[in-house]
Order: C-alpha cells, then sequence, then structure tokens
C-alpha cells in the first residue's frame, strides 16, 4: 500500500508553540506544577514529554520527574497480530502515589494505547490523577477516552495516516497527513 | 527480527545468535517487571500451560510459574507423585489429554535426552524443554549468558570455562551451544572420564588442569557433581574431586578480580564448589536465579505473544 | 503343482558362476532346466521376466519372528508372507522367542506353523537355555528336529567358559553357532553408538569396543576349541571387519554378515531424524567410517552374507521417549530394495548383481547347509524375480508384516522384488502374496 503525502499539519514552529501552550495549560490545570510527573509513551512521545519537561522546568523554575512508558506487554492486540512489537523497558523511576501524572503521546487515535498505558500506570502504582496530552488528536474513538491537553485537532479519515517526527528521533519536527495512492 | 519464528525451545544448538540475542534483549525488559512492587502484566491473559515434570525440579519449576503468573498466564504444574506417569501412562496420552483441555503450552522436565523432541512432534502447541536427560536445558543457557551480559556488558570474547561433569550436563551443552553463538570462548576442564566423547563436535577446548584455565578466565561456571557418577567408576571419591576440580578460594585466588563465579544449582557445597566462594564477592549465583525468571518470561511473550502464521 | 516357465530374464546363479539371458523352467517344485529358449509344455504358465532378474530365492539368516510369544508385533505366518514380499523364499527364525526356543519342542512348533506359511522358515535353537548363558541348550537334539544353527541372539554369551565349551562341543556335532557380539559391561545403558552424535545428543553411547572385544575374545575361544563352526551377527564396526579378515586369512571357520542399515545408515541418522526411535537399533548405526569399512568387507569377502536382523516392534512400543523405546528394525521388506537402490545408484563402486545374489542367496544357504541358493537342475524351485528399475516409496502401511519400524519410510528406492517362488510355487506376485490353500 502506498502512501502519499496530502498535507503538513504542524511545522517545527508549530510544535513549539503547541507544546509550550500546553506546558502553560498542564500548570494552570495543576495550579503549578507541585506533585506533577510527566510520563512518555514509547516511541515518541517519549521526546515530547521531554521538551514539555524543559519548558515546565523553564517556566517554573523547577525540576519535573520525567518517566518512560512501554505499553507493548499490555496490548490488547498481541493475539491478532503476525509479528509482535519488541518489549523496550519501562523506565518510571519515581514513586506515582498521589502524583498528577501527566502521560505524553503523540498522536490520539482509538485511545486503545492510552488504555493500555493507563492499565500500566496503574501496576505502578496509584496517581491522584491521570491526565493526557497529546501532539495531535485526529479522531475516531473506539474508547471512552479524551485528551486533556491537545496540540492540535486534526480531523483524519480511517484511510489517512498522521506522520509525526520528532528531531530526537527523526532529525526534524514535522506533522504530516498520508493517504493511501488512489492507483 | 522481532519475533521467534518456531514453534518450540527445544535446544540453543538448533537456535540463531539472532534468537539468542532476541531473547536476552528481552529479557533486559522483562526484568524491570519483577523489580516492580506489583509484578504483574496482563500480557498472556487466558493462556493456560501446563509444566510437567518428571523429574523433581525446584528452581527451575518455580522459575517457569513465577514467569508464568507474571505475565498473567495460568499455570499448571505436575509432577512427582501426581502425575500420571507414575500410574503408567504414555507420554503421548498424557499430553494428547491435555491438549484437549486447550492448553497453549507445555514446558516438560524429563530425565530423557531427546523427549523435548518427541513431545513437540506429537503436539501442536508450543513445547518448552526445561531439561531433558543429558541433552540441553536450554532456558538455563539463556538465563546464565544473560547474567553474564549483565555483569560483563558482552558476550564476545569473554572466556568461559566450565568445570566438572561436562558428560552429563544438559546445563554444560545448553551453554556450550549458545555461548559460541554469542561469540565467547568456551573452555572444559574436569576429568577425562567426565569429558563427552569426540569433544571436539562441540568446538571446545579442553583442559584437564583447572589452574590452566581459569588463571585469564572471565567467568568460571561449576556444574553439579551427581554423586551416582562416583558409583559408576567415573572417579574414586567425592574428596578427590574435590581435591582436583572443587572450586575453592585458593583455586579461585589465581582468576582474575573481576570473574564471575556461577553455579547452576542445586549447589554441592564443598564438592565441586565450597561455601567461601558460593557465597563470596565473586560469586553471581544469586543473580542467576532472578535471570532465570527474566529470560522465561521473555520467552513466553516470544513464543505466545503473536499469531502463528497459518 | 503347476510347470513354470520364466522366460527371457537375465539369470544370475553364483554357485554356478552363471550369468546371462536365459529360460527357466520349473516342473514338479523343482528347477527342471535353465536354457536359452526353452520350450513351454501344454498346459505351462509362461512368466515374461524380460528386463527382469532372475535369481536364486533369496534368504534372510536373520529374523525375529516373535513366534511364540509375542505374536502382536509378527508371527510365523505374517512374518513369511513379509518374507516373500520382500523376495525372500526363506528365512531363519532367531530363537528368542518366549518360550526360547531352547528345546526340541519349541523347534518342532516353528517347523509345524512354518508349513502352513508362504516362504520357508527354518528354527535357530537357543544356544544357553533360556538364553541364560550358563547351561547349554540341547543342541544336537534340536539339530535331529530342524534347527539349522544355535545362538542366543538378542544377548551374549557373556561367559568365555560357556562359549568355549559350546564351540568345542558344536564342533563335534557339526553345529553352526552365530553370535551376537557384545560386551555387557561396555554396553552398559548404552542407546546409540558412542561418538560425537551421542555426545551432543546426550544419549549413553554403546562403543565399538563393546562389539569388537567380545569378538577377539570368541575368535580366540573359536582357535582353542579346535573346531566348530562360528558366524558373527550383524557385524556392524570397522574393528570387527579389520578382526575377521585377519581371522580369515588365518583360515578361521569364521562367517559373518552385515545388516543393510549399517551398510546404509549412519548414527547421524538419530540427530536428522529428531530422536526418532525407528533408529534405535542394536548393534546401533555407527559412524561413517564403520559404515565404509563395511561395505569394504562385503566387497572383498570378509563379510559373506547381507540379512536383515528384522526386529518387527509393535507401533506403541516404539512410540514413547528414546531410552523406553526398544531396540530394533523391521527390515523383510526393505532389505532387497535398498540394496538394489545402492547398487543402481553407482555409489558402491564394484558392487555388482552377482556379489548381492551370492550375499542374499548363495553364501546365506552356504552357511546355514541349506539345499538352496541354488538354480541347478535338481534343485528346490526357490527363486526370487527382480525388477531392478523398479521405483517405488517406502511406505510400511503397505506391509505384510505386523510392525511398522524403520528408518526408511518415505524413501524412494530403484528397484524391487516383483515374483518370489518358493518350491515351485508363486508366494508373491506384484506384490500380492498368495495363500497357501
Amino acid at each position: 500500500m502506498a502512501l502519499t503525502h496530502k498535507a503538513t499539519v504542524m511545522d517545527e514552529k508549530g510544535i513549539m508553540q503547541a507544546l509550550r501552550r500546553i506546558a502553560h495549560e498542564i500548570i494552570e490545570c495543576n495550579k503549578g506544577t507541585e506533585d506533577v510527573v510527566l510520563v512518555g509513551i514509547r516511541k515518541r512521545g517519549v521526546p515530547l514529554a521531554g521538551r514539555l519537561q524543559a519548558y515546565l522546568n523553564e517556566i517554573e523554575g523547577s525540576s519535573i520527574p520525567l518517566g518512560i512508558l512501554d505499553i507493548t506487554l499490555y496490548r490488547d492486540d498481541l493475539t491478532q497480530r503476525q509479528d509482535q512489537p519488541e518489549v523496550h523497558t519501562t523506565d518510571v523511576p519515581f514513586d506515582l502515589n498521589k502524583k498528577h501524572v501527566v502521560v505524553v503521546d503523540d498522536v490520539l487515535y482509538t485511545g486503545r494505547t492510552i488504555r493500555a498505558a493507563l492499565d500500566a500506570l496503574i501496576d505502578l502504582g496509584r496517581p491522584a490523577t491521570i491526565q493526557l496530552a497529546v501532539l495531535v488528536d485526529r479522531g475516531h474513538r473506539e474508547l471512552p477516552i479524551r485528551a486533556d491537553y491537545v496540540g492540535k485537532n486534526v480531523p483524519t479519515s480511517r484511510s489517512e495516516r498522521v506522520d509525526v517526527n520528532v528531531k530526537e528521533i527523526d532529525g526534524e519536527d514535522r506533522v504530516d497527513i498520508l493517504e493511501e495512492k488512489q492507483e | 527480527m522481532q519475533t521467534l519464528r518456531r514453534k518450540d525451545i527445544l535446544g540453543l544448538e538448533e537456535m540463531s545468535a539472532e534468537e539468542i540475542t532476541l531473547i536476552l534483549d528481552t529479557a533486559r525488559s522483562m526484568r524491570e517487571i519483577i523489580q516492580r512492587k506489583i509484578k504483574k502484566v496482563p500480557t498472556l491473559r487466558g493462556r493456560s500451560m501446563i509444566n510437567l515434570f518428571y523429574e523433581p525440579s525446584t528452581r527451575t519449576k518455580a522459575s517457569f510459574e513465577l514467569a508464568q503468573k507474571y505475565m498473567s498466564s495460568d499455570p499448571i504444574s505436575v509432577g512427582g507423585s501426581s502425575s500420571s506417569l507414575v500410574k503408567g501412562e504414555t507420554l503421548k496420552d498424557t499430553v494428547r489429554n491435555l491438549e484437549m483441555m486447550n492448553i497453549d503450552c507445555v514446558v516438560m522436565r524429563h530425565p530423557v535426552s531427546g523427549s523435548a523432541h518427541y513431545l513437540a512432534r506429537n503436539v501442536d502447541i508450543s513445547v518448552i524443554n526445561a531439561g531433558d536427560g543429558m541433552h540441553e536445558h536450554p532456558t538455563q543457557g539463556l538465563l546464565d549468558m544473560f547474567t553474564i551480559l549483565d555483569k560483563k556488558g558482552r558476550l564476545e570474547e569473554l572466556k568461559v570455562v566450565i568445570v566438572g561433569d561436562i558428560r552429563h550436563s544438559r546445563v554444560a551443552r545448553s551453554n556450550i551451544w549458545g555461548l559460541q553463538k554469542m561469540g565467547a570462548e568456551v573452555v572444559v576442564a574436569g576429568p577425562p572420564t567426565l569429558m563427552p566423547p569426540d569433544l571436539e563436535v562441540f568446538g571446545v577446548k579442553y583442559s584437564p588442569q583447572i589452574e590452566d584455565a581459569i588463571g585469564d578466565a572471565d567467568v568460571v561456571m561449576a556444574l553439579r557433581l551427581q554423586k551416582e557418577r562416583q558409583e559408576g567408576g567415573l572417579f574414586p571419591t567425592l574428596r578427590e574431586y574435590a581435591e582436583l576440580y572443587g572450586l575453592s578460594p585458593q583455586r579461585v585466588a589465581h582468576a582474575k578480580d573481576d570473574v564471575l563465579i556461577m553455579h547452576p544449582g542445586p549447589m554441592n557445597r564443598g564438592v565441586e564448589i565450597s561455601s567461601e566462594v558460593a557465597d563470596g564477592p565473586r560469586s553471581v549465583i544469586l543473580e542467576q536465579v532472578t535471570s532465570g525468571v527474566a529470560v522465561r518470561m521473555a520467552i513466553l511473550y516470544l513464543l505466545l505473544g503473536g499469531t502463528k502464521e497459518e | 503343482m503347476k510347470t513354470l516357465l520364466i522366460k527371457g530374464g537375465r539369470v544370475i546363479d553364483p554357485s554356478r558362476g552363471f550369468d546371462a539371458q536365459a529360460d527357466l523352467l520349473i516342473k514338479n517344485g523343482m528347477i527342471e532346466a535353465v536354457e536359452k529358449g526353452l520350450k513351454a509344455p501344454a498346459g505351462t504358465e509362461v512368466i515374461d521376466a524380460e528386463g527382469q532378474v532372475v535369481m536364486p530365492g533369496l534368504i534372510d539368516m536373520h529374523v525375529h519372528l516373535r513366534d511364540p510369544g509375542r505374536e502382536y508385533q509378527e508371527d510365523i505366518i505374517s512374518g513369511a508372507k513379509a518374507a516373500a514380499a520382500g523376495g525372500f523364499t526363506a528365512v531363519a527364525a532367531m530363537a528368542n522367542t518366549d518360550p526360547v526356543a531352547d528345546d526340541p519342542a519349541i523347534i518342532r512348533y516353528v517347523i509345524d506353523r512354518a508349513a502352513g506359511a508362504v516362504a520357508r522358515v527354518h528354527p535357530i535353537g537357543a544356544l544357553t537355555k533360556n538364553l541364560g548363558g550358563t547351561e547349554m541348550a540341547e543342541l544336537a537334539r534340536m539339530k535331529r528336529f530342524g534347527a539349522v544353527a544355535f545362538s542366543d541372539d538378542g544377548k551374549p554369551v557373556v561367559s568365555g567358559t560357556v562359549m568355549r565349551n559350546a564351540l568345542q562341543y558344536a564342533g563335534g556335532i557339526d553345529a553352526l553357532i552365530i553370535a551376537h557380539e557384545e560386551d555387557p559391561y561396555l554396553f552398559e545403558g548404552g542407546m546409540i553408538h558412542e561418538g560425537a552424535v551421542s555426545s551432543v545428543l546426550g544419549l549413553r553411547g554403546i562403543p565399538a569396543e563393546a562389539e569388537e572385544v567380545m569378538l577377539a575374545r570368541d575368535l580366540m575361544l573359536l582357535r582353542a576349541a579346535g573346531g566348530g563352526r562360528l558366524h558373527i551377527a550383524h557385524v556392524s564396526t570397522a574393528g570387527s571387519v579389520e578382526l575377521l579378515r585377519r581371522a580369515k586369512a588365518e583360515g578361521q571357520n569364521v562367517t559373518a554378515e552385515a545388516a543393510p542399515h549399517h551398510l546404509l545408515l549412519t548414527d547421524r541418522a538419530v540427530k536428522n531424524s529428531g530422536y526418532s526411535t525407528n533408529t534405535k537399533v542394536n548393534p546401533p548405526l555407527r559412524s561413517e567410517y564403520d559404515r565404509q569399512a563395511l561395505w569394504a568387507g562385503l566387497l572383498d569377502g570378509t563379510i559373506d552374507a547381507i540379512a536383515s536382523d528384522h526386529a518387527p516392534h509393535h507401533g506403541d512400543d516404539k512410540d514413547v521417549e528414546f531410552d523406553f523405546a526398544p531396540f530394533g528394525i523391521a527390515g523383510l521388506e526393505t532389505t532387497l530394495p535398498l540394496m538394489l537402490d545402492e547398487l543402481s545408484s553407482g555409489r558402491i563402486k564394484k558392487l555388482t548383481l552377482p556379489l548381492l545374489v551370492e550375499k542374499m542367496s548363495t553364501a546365506p544357504a552356504r552357511i546355514l547347509g541349506l539345499d538352496a541358493g541354488t538354480l541347478q537342475p535338481g534343485s528346490p524351485a526357490d527363486v526370487t524375480i527382480a525388477d531392478t528399475n523398479r521405483s517405488f516409496v517406502v511406505n510400511p502401511e503397505t506391509w505384510h508384516s505386523k510392525s511398522r519400524n524403520t528408518p526408511f519410510a518415505g524413501r524412494s528406492l530403484s528397484g524391487a522384488p516383483v515374483m518370489t517362488i518358493v518350491g515351485g510355487r508363486v508366494a508373491m506376485k506384484e506384490g500380492v502374496i498368495t495363500e497357501q490353500e
């Protein structure tokens, strides 16, 4: 299935602005950053969470803990996939009890990844709240899940793909919409 | 490679370095789960497994059960006097019955070499060899490699000396195949009567004198000495064996400072290894046990996590 | 009984050094004539053997028919059918039955049962009572009742004294002793040949010396006994071949046989089959070095005969873990095709059809002292006809034997028996057995 570029919906500047705005919203919503911790979902949620951490530290002058969550072992589609996803290590080196955990991911789509992330987080401790920050919300939810902080709402069709590129992994910051090529 | 394209884990001789690497990498992620307060992930929820132990085992059985439970599967262990083996039922019948119960995986420990192959041929579900006679004990080999990798950061170009009854040891065979595939050098030491015939086939060096072998070793692994080998006339007494081949403090003093001392357990303290060495600072014998759970979780995930290609 | 004329085949009769296209006339159960262009008398059934090989009936001098005692594995009737299907007109059945054939009554039982069988079954008596290895059985009385040889096969005669006495005694009554050479202490719980493969598979090894030490002893005892005839069953190692070669050069009265599985397989088969119990046999499948030595011995005359050591086992008995399975390969229905296939493959230079016939008919008849193994006019009409070009795949499900244990299942072979004639009667034609009336 060939995919062709349809549109670029965010560039480097757009991503930066969106993340900065989310940082401010997190502070506003939690009345500061006391007891706020960030957890990035592998793979692209991790660098995004790292950037949010930098913005929050810059604004608040504090040091917000950052964890990494690998949700592979919590997926609900493991028995349906031909190829198994590679398992990576979860690294949340702090106590989650009574914390306000902001889960960070790149794209919110069906909600299944977030469902798995919630299960994984709850196995690690009992947070006061769990909030969700995503760079892009593309709709088409299959579960009753919504994001607390959204960089950009991008209406898409199911046949399209949202392709998030981040400097730390892909060498550039850009969000593209790709569509299936009609032949 | 993302997954193991095989139904069964029967031995390391037939596995590639790539497959072993995948298992060891996955095991590293699994170890993090074992260190959590809530040691459970839902990955294998609803999968049932049976552990058939036709030979007594505490460590391996407990390790498999923990791994299965940490992955949220439902294991049943059968062994010893409760097994139908003692009632004269054939292995084939036992397993056919179990298969009808819709089991997803069988883990088997059996005193006869090749039993795991036999079982795997007769059932459609995955078979994990938890030790077959004198043939192989692949998960032990993997957990030993995982432990070494963890402590040394690599396996390539390490010198691993395995001391003792190589001839009758499935642990030795699995380690010999696995370590060499991963680029380590393996030297075996012990009395000639406890070496397998045509040792060259394994590609290892033989050192009759343990001192010659351990001087520049990175890892020294002692094997359990079965007392019945003495009755078989393969060496005169345990006392003489300990004197010639036991890992004593004096002997280990000649080794490198950062040498790792390993033993698959259960140990005969004072025979193949002295307590000072087993409990000493270079010993990673207890780490081996933790590694065992992580490696077995990795294998369960890799064998059962995905669908099999039809 | 019908008169038969076998026309146009290549007739090979090593007993007379005959190898030419010829016709063969069988009358009243006897060979009447072997000549070119024989005319068929009225009422003769003519068998077109053009392009086929006509041989004196093949003799498998080492089979286990399990009768009496374990008839669920095989019996004299089914074993004889398997023999006929495999191109054998006669077999010699070992004594390790239940009860053991250590008494004239059991020998008589075998002979009575064999009267209704489609191939000739010659009983071999036990050398010692109940195969116990201590007291000599009634060799002369069993011989008088029809035992063609004496053997504790399946078990070695551990005591040197017993073997020496038996050889001496047998010499006095011109009886043949067949020895199963195995030192039980060196054998000790062994499963397969001791070597690289046993080491890798973690199976207890059976060293070559387990056979050779005992063979060397028996050759010495034979010399000391100053008489007697000794035949060595299922020779499997290079060392044994060398011992026999020397003994024969010294003029010792010893003969030997090799089994097709030892000639064609090595211990690698155990590994390649993933521990298949159908590769478990005693003596075990040996190394390639041993296998080559067996062929050399066969070609230079050190090994006189090819015998299947047909050891039928029930499927359930073999369908277990390797250590728990009994030793043995059922070979009656594969031996000739395997040998013909080996011949047509050209893998063994110097292997010829006349040599095969010598090893599978002439020599066994001579060793056992049977009135067989020849197409000399006036001899009983035991004839095997084979087609060396016929290809088929070994499928034990189609066997006449009650057992299916073979490591050769699925093998494509070129060469098969097409007719077996026993005493002038067609026992097998194109794989179909004609029952006795």
